[in-house]
């Protein structure tokens, strides 16, 4: 049996373009944010999911990079636990957290929502990509200061080698007051790129 | 083979382990009701740590430290849990084959409250710097690893780590892990309806909801055994529900998978596991889907127990704090019953420890469940298993 | 009355994401859970949420919302005999 890794599929969203393998496949007009552009890239896909308006705008940057990536290749062949997700960024998820905070500074104006708060937690977009595409392996979600390709290779790899999974999303997904950048793969024992450190970050510095 | 060197518990129980068990098996709880404006508008009951305590015993540790910037509460908290484990073992945590991972989900949020703005800079918030912090008072040369994934944080980082020792990446693996009760999540949890009126009652037919509680644990795991009488990892996976971003899934399905795929790699069948510390957050929702969960893999007869009731919901540190919990209940072959437990109250007919019981105890199980459709378990023992059933 | 159901739609779908949704699409006397507009759990909270902020009542219980928020209409009819 191979017991080697590839990368067969990545998907990088950057600069209000989405390209898939290198090529780009959505560019959005104006760079008006990451709601917006989120928006216009969903409704580009046309995927008639209405959870998606509901997400906030991190989980909505994840699943689009998610949907692209996956709207090219085929899951099918792997159990749904034989797929696993593991994502990483920087500023886990900072920006819902102030939305949190601002509904609870005042006492004056004291609302919290439930529907902002489930959002404070970086994975909640690792349960999103999940329901949407029925995957149930393993998760794992790193914060780590800048783009770290090691953590994130050498989590899926273990997991491979311990046969706990066959196929694999893993990357990056970060997104801050001011900008917002996603790197999804796909990773399976299908000959493709290898996956290694050196690879995945060629492929996240090349475009 | 992964083996459990030294662990460390920092609760309203008290600053180590052992003081933490001591408590726990007299029954006593750390809930109480407060009522500071600081956290809520209104009374709440939660487990917290005393902070003029911890201030005093973090001064104390940093007379044999270097370290002089200064730290949060929950780094305090981090930081001596991590001093206090360290202590029981022989591991240099200055070497790079020694590697840090915190467990947390929302470490320092309390700096996002205007009341704390300028009290450090502005980015502290971030997980990672609190990771940086951890790994520069200890002079560890790796960058701390952070992994932040809802309420099973503190499973699924002990499960890493043993992939860390397993594959050869590190010799040595300090899991570590804190959250701290912040008016953050307290009114999010409050706007979910989900907490309790008093002190949580998992598994039991009037229970309301959960307690929230803070609290830091340590874990440090070798790939070399200190001693002749070690516990051993086996093995741990996690699963997702794929069903709903809050709500635990109706047929327990992702638990279910996690507790199986453990099963199945560390080679046991389920009459092999002679005790269950199960998540039992005494949310209605959550207790029922364990049980189903728990039943799927034939181990509704175990005994199990939760330790909500006696420390609340500690989040990230959740995970540490019950494994390291189940250590001690391990060394000393005693389970701890399930406090708040009276009357059975999910539909499948669980094993609940409702008083401590002597037992042997050769291999046992934790599991974890949270937000986003996440559920981990892990399996840890008292020997070496060579052969698939080799347990007795 | 009327206008506590037109009120009540507009800031339902504002505060529950319901993208290309208009007001006339949301039929008063249906069901606004299951079948009808596809709301979940996070929904009815946030429901409550939404009668405590934009109209000051509290629902004590959280078991009564399923008939407060059977349809905009029990909605508004609660909002009517609620509101001081």
């Amino acid at each position: 049996m191979n017991r080697e890794l590839y990368v067969n599929n990545y998907c990088i969203v950057r600069d209000h373009r989405i390209y898939v393998n290198g090529k780009l496949c959505f560019e959005s007009p104006v760079s008006n944010g990451l709601r917006e552009f989120a928006k216009a890239a969903y409704r580009n896909l046309a995927p008639n999911y209405n959870k998606f308006f509901k997400m906030d705008e991190i989980s909505k940057l994840g699943f689009i990079a998610s949907e692209y990536l996956l709207n090219y290749i085929s899951i099918d062949e792997y159990k749904n636990d034989e797929i696993s997700i593991i994502l990483s960024n920087s500023h886990s998820t900072l920006v819902t957290d102030t939305n949190h905070q601002n509904t609870i500074s005042d006492p004056e104006s004291f609302f919290p929502s439930p529907s902002v708060f489930v959002y404070t937690l970086p994975n909640i977009m690792i349960g999103e990509i999940s329901i949407r595409n029925g995957i149930k392996g393993e998760n794992a979600f790193f914060i780590v200061e800048k783009f770290n390709p090691e953590i994130i290779v050498n989590h899926i790899n273990n997991l491979f080698l311990t046969n706990k999974s066959r196929a694999f999303i893993g990357g990056w997904v970060n997104h801050t007051e001011t900008d917002y950048e996603a790197f999804l793969y796909f990773v399976t024992d299908k000959k493709a790129l290898p996956h290694n450190r050196q690879v995945i970050n060629n492929l996240y510095n090349n475009l | 083979m992964v083996h459990f060197l030294a662990d460390n518990i920092i609760s309203s129980l008290g600053i180590t382990t052992s003081e933490n068990f001591s408590s726990l098996l007299s029954g006593e709880v750390g809930i109480r009701t407060i009522y500071d404006k600081k956290y809520y508008p209104e009374p709440f009951p939660v487990s917290m740590i005393d902070e003029v305590s911890l201030e005093h015993e973090y001064n104390k540790l940093t007379l044999n430290y270097s370290y002089e910037g200064s730290t949060t509460k929950l780094e305090k908290m981090i930081i001596l849990s991590v001093a206090d484990a360290l202590k029981n073992t022989k591991i240099d945590i200055r070497s790079r084959r020694t590697a840090i991972i915190v467990s947390t989900t929302k470490g320092n949020i309390d700096l996002l409250d205007p009341a704390k703005k300028g009290c450090f800079e502005s980015d502290r918030v971030l997980l990672w710097k609190a990771g940086n912090i951890i790994s520069r008072f200890f002079a560890n040369p790796n960058k701390t690893i952070v992994l932040s994934n809802a309420c099973v944080s503190g499973v699924v980082a002990i499960n890493t780590a043993a992939m860390y020792i397993n594959s050869g990446l590190y010799d040595n693996v300090v899991v570590t892990g804190a959250d701290i009760v912040s008016r953050f999540v307290v009114s999010g949890f409050m706007s979910f309806l989900s907490l309790s009126q008093g002190a949580c009652k998992p598994f039991d037919m009037n229970r309301d909801g959960l307690s929230l509680g803070e609290a830091a644990a340590t874990v440090i795991m070798s790939n070399k055994s200190e001693s002749n009488s070690s516990i051993v990892y086996l093995s741990g996976a996690s699963a997702n529900d794929a069903n709903h971003i809050s709500g635990p899934s109706r047929t327990g399905e992702g638990s279910a998978i996690a507790i199986k795929k453990a099963m199945i790699e560390a080679g046991i069948t389920a009459k092999d596991i002679d005790h269950i510390s199960a998540h039992g957050t005494a949310t209605p929702y959550n207790d029922e889907m364990e049980s189903i969960a728990i039943t799927r893999n034939n181990l509704q007869d175990v005994p199990l127990n939760s330790l909500k009731g006696y420390l609340g919901h500690t989040l990230g540190a959740a995970g540490l704090v019950e494994t390291a919990v189940l250590l001690e209940e391990m060394r000393r072959n005693i389970m701890l019953k399930t406090a708040g437990f009276e009357e059975h109250g999910v539909s499948k007919p669980l094993n609940v420890l409702r008083q401590n019981e002597s037992k042997e105890l050769n291999c046992c199980m934790k599991m974890a469940s949270g937000f986003g459709g996440s559920n981990a378990a892990l399996i840890i023992s008292k020997q070496e298993i060579n052969e698939p059933g080799a347990i007795r | 009355m009327e206008e506590i159901i037109e009120k009540l739609k507009v800031q339902i779908i504002e505060q529950l994401n319901l993208e290309d949704m208009e007001p006339e699409d949301i039929d008063a006397d249906e069901p606004l859970f299951g079948e009808g507009l596809g709301l979940d759990s996070i929904d009815a909270l946030e429901l409550i949420v939404l009668l405590e902020k934009e109209y000051g009542i509290k629902i004590q219980n959280p078991k009564d919302g399923q008939k407060i928020f059977y349809s905009v209409k029990t909605m508004a009819e609660f909002i009517s005999a609620n509101q001081k």
